[in-house]
């Protein structure tokens, strides 16, 4: 028995050193596809995070919903790969010199999915709807600003806004819908872009397909698109490596690492801001000194280097640098290294000399922040802070902590659109994405002034004191932007980054 | 007597199950206790320039994707896997001999109910219900420790029971009660070291079926929370690399085979002295 035992063992010990001999011996640079011909037709399977919050695209609150979305609805204008504005639904607009009045002239022959052409009614509704003039309901409250919608002609749609704001026109990326249609978006959406919905299974996925009148000739080159729910990114990678899904859009560094070779592994600089989200409303994150504290004790660098392999930007406020002119750089406030001295300084200035219990709520099917949360509780440890981690679902995570502000701590990511106003709209004491209860009347004020602004220097100026505040104040202890890495099939080819938050399988197609 | 001595250390020794069990279950049981205090290196401590080193003299059994030594971790994974094994043994044994001595001794409709409950316990899969106890409880390891407890309790009460239905009518109870003798004393000094035997035999696989559990359910993320060390959660980490660093999935996967190989062998081994 004894012997059968000790062969047994050397068995596995062989198994282990053999398999472990293979490593490392795949390494090829992924291959770029960009050069290769498309071909039109097939389908893809594309991993995502998490379910769908809402179908009706002016209900949707989560970004990964908004990201698949983006394959069926467009706005009179929409985003393009390079973060500015291109014509949508309408092929040309006008502001007038106050700043009040928008004039868009829709473009000839678009059409809805159900095949009906676009009109000025339907644009008029879907403005009317999102704004509240429809039933005093706001759906996306930077449009509340809408006074009235006026149709001047059939092809003309004029909208005169109380405010004026030089970031207003980012918001008209909000979806147009056919007249009417808003009560059955949910079970039906209908929408503009280059594919239409098909079918939609809660905790499984959606599916989409071509859109035959697409305005954009030549465009999309597949037949249909299944948006897969893998709520797991371990089971997200077996996924891949099966072969049951094409793309997987969120991998992290060892992920990636594991990949490379076998699949086309990309990488671009995301719109996401990571960040120890701190909820100033509760014991002992009400502290300033306490917040301040944590600030100092991570180590952003090696988070950077564990996470991201190096490849993330760090940042010391809610900016992305890759919004040049706004961005100010924050992060000698508390250094980029570790500082635990000075972190147990202030704590003890806080009344907590031996530090103290701090609960770090993560949702579990995010690798990035999980792994992210482990790495911090080991920095935080070092400071005397003994945190723990609470894996939680994405949905538990949406209601208790975003929408409950139940919680003490989370690292998650905060999205941007193309705008600066849109990642710091979010700290004003009133807002309703104030998950985090930063208050501070200061700030308020100055995002007021900074809104209201339309000399682009003095908004610039506004919004880098804003950040400057959400730092001084440690309002939460902002991590980094990470880079967004996906992996496709070495086959497949046109996957476009874009600076905001969308996966646009329009450009995806095969070469073979 | 002599003879009796003799013959029992001759069925000692030609026991190969109780030895390499023996050996198995004490090489686990060392590695956790020595652990718990002492580890080669930190179980936490995380290094940028060791990530995924194979197996050496340096690192025994590797390192991670945080450059943590994974033998470091699989010692404390192994002591946490076992202290909450044992700690469910303990309640569900606990609470399923008190559950199962009362109703098999006096029956009756609270007997029935009792037993259509563990029936309805019994009629979900084990790690389905621990999940469901899980989510109305939150996570973390006492909360696990409590609801695997609550999912193995019936099989306890199940055997307990119907052991004590078998003695509650034997001549020498009878005699008892005729004498007047309390109803807790004949429950439990009575009845229940005549049921040991078959008992110690639940116990042991319950054991083995707890530390399964365990894992399972770390596996799944809802026990034991990160960054502190458990087998299950270790083994799910593991997957994403099982082809870039196989000895992290390998190092913790054999651990809970060896625990469990051992603790197999131990318990049969024990059965067959018994015999």
């Amino acid at each position: 028995m004894r012997k059968k035992l000790l062969s047994y063992l050397l068995m596995a010990f062989l198994t282990m050193t053999t398999l472990g001999g293979c490593a490392g011996g795949t390494d090829e640079s992924s291959g770029d596809n960009s050069s290769k011909e498309p071909v039109y037709g097939g389908s893809v399977v594309v991993g995502i995070q998490q379910d769908i919050d809402s179908l009706d695209p002016h209900k949707a609150t989560a970004a990964g919903t908004k990201e698949i979305l983006f394959n069926i609805f467009e706005g009179l204008v929409k985003a393009d790969e390079n973060g500015n504005l291109m014509n949508a639904v309408a092929s040309d607009y006008v502001i007038s010199d106050d700043g009040l009045v928008y004039t868009f002239t829709l473009r000839d022959g678009i059409k809805f999915h159900n095949g009906n052409p676009v009109t000025a009614e339907d644009v008029k509704y879907s403005l009317e709807r999102v704004s509240g003039l429809l039933d005093g309901t706001v759906l996306i409250s930077a449009l509340s600003t809408i006074e009235s919608v006026d149709i001047v002609d059939a092809k003309t749609v004029q909208v005169t806004v109380g405010s004026a704001n030089t970031e207003l026109i980012y918001s008209f990326v909000a979806a147009i819908i056919p007249q009417g249609s808003g009560e059955d978006a949910q079970a039906d959406p209908i929408g503009t872009g280059p594919f239409s919905f098909v079918s939609y299974a809660p905790q499984e996925g959606i599916v989409v397909a071509k859109h035959d009148e697409y305005w954009q000739k030549g465009l999309p080159y597949l037949d249909e698109v299944e948006f897969k729910i893998i709520n797991s990114p371990d089971t997200a990678l077996l996924n891949l490596q099966g072969e049951s899904i094409d793309i997987y859009p969120y991998l992290t560094d060892s992920q990636a690492n594991e990949l490379q070779g076998s699949f086309q592994v990309l990488s671009a600089p995301s719109d996401v801001v990571q960040a120890l989200f701190l909820n100033n409303a509760v014991e002992p994150l009400n502290n300033v000194k306490v917040r301040q504290a944590i600030c100092y004790a991570l180590d952003k660098d090696s988070i950077n280097e564990f996470v991201a392999g190096g490849n993330a930007s760090l940042i010391g406020s809610a900016m992305l640098p890759s919004l040049k002119d706004y961005y100010v750089e924050l992060n000698d406030v508390y250094g980029t290294g570790a500082n635990p001295e000075k972190a147990k300084q202030l704590l003890s200035e806080a009344g907590y000399p031996n530090g103290f219990e701090l609960e770090i709520t993560v949702p579990s099917n995010y690798a990035y922040h999980m792994q992210t949360a482990e790495v911090v509780v080991e920095q935080l440890k070092a400071a005397g802070i003994n945190a723990k981690i609470d894996a939680v679902e994405w949905n538990t995570w949406l209601t208790e902590c975003y929408q409950g502000r139940n919680y003490q701590s989370t690292i998650c990511g905060i999205t941007c659109d193309m705008t600066p106003g849109y990642l710091l709209n979010r700290f004003q004491t009133e807002s309703s994405k104030n998950f985090i209860n930063y208050q501070s009347a200061k700030y308020d004020e100055v995002f007021q002034k900074a809104q209201s602004s339309l000399d682009l220097k003095e908004k610039a100026k506004y919004y880098s004191e804003l950040q400057q505040l959400l730092v001084d104040d440690a309002g939460t202890a902002f991590i980094q932007v990470p880079p967004i890495t996906i992996a496709m099939k070495n086959n497949l080819g046109g996957y476009k980054f874009y600076p905001v938050y969308v996966q646009d399988m329009s450009t995806v197609y095969y070469t073979e | 007597m002599k003879e009796f001595i003799k013959e029992f250390l001759k069925n000692f020794k030609g026991n190969k199950y109780f030895w390499a069990g023996l050996a198995m279950t004490g090489l686990v049981l060392i590695l956790a206790v020595v652990g718990y205090f002492w580890t080669p290196y930190s179980t936490t401590q995380m290094s940028a320039a060791e990530r995924f080193d194979a197996p050496s003299l340096r690192h025994l059994f590797g390192t991670d994707n945080f450059g943590r030594d994974i033998f470091s971790r699989v010692m404390k994974g192994v002591g946490t896997t076992v202290f909450i094994s044992v700690l469910v043994v303990l309640c569900s044994g606990a609470a399923g001999i008190i559950i199962g001595a009362l109703t098999g001794y006096f029956g009756g409709i609270v007997d029935e109910i009792v037993m259509r409950v563990t029936d309805a316990i019994n009629g979900f899969p084990s790690i389905l219900l621990g999940l469901v106890m899980i989510t109305l409880l939150g996570s973390g390891s006492h909360n696990l420790i409590v609801s695997l407890a609550i999912v193995f309790t019936p099989s306890y009460v199940r055997i307990v029971r119907s052991e004590f239905i078998k003695l509650r009518d034997a001549d020498y109870i009878k005699r008892a009660r005729l004498m007047g003798v309390g109803h807790l004393r004949i429950l439990f000094v009575h009845i229940l070291p005549n049921i040991f035997s078959v008992f110690w035999a639940s116990v042991m696989i319950g054991f083995n079926n707890a530390i399964l559990a365990e894992s399972g359910m770390s596996y799944l993320g809802i026990g034991v929370q990160p960054p502190d060390a458990s087998l299950g959660k270790m083994l799910s980490d593991a997957q994403g690399y099982l082809i870039t660093a196989p000895w992290y999935a390998l190092a913790p996967g054999l651990a809970i085979v060896w625990i469990v190989l051992g603790f197999s062998l131990l318990s049969e081994g024990i059965r067959r002295l018994q015999e």
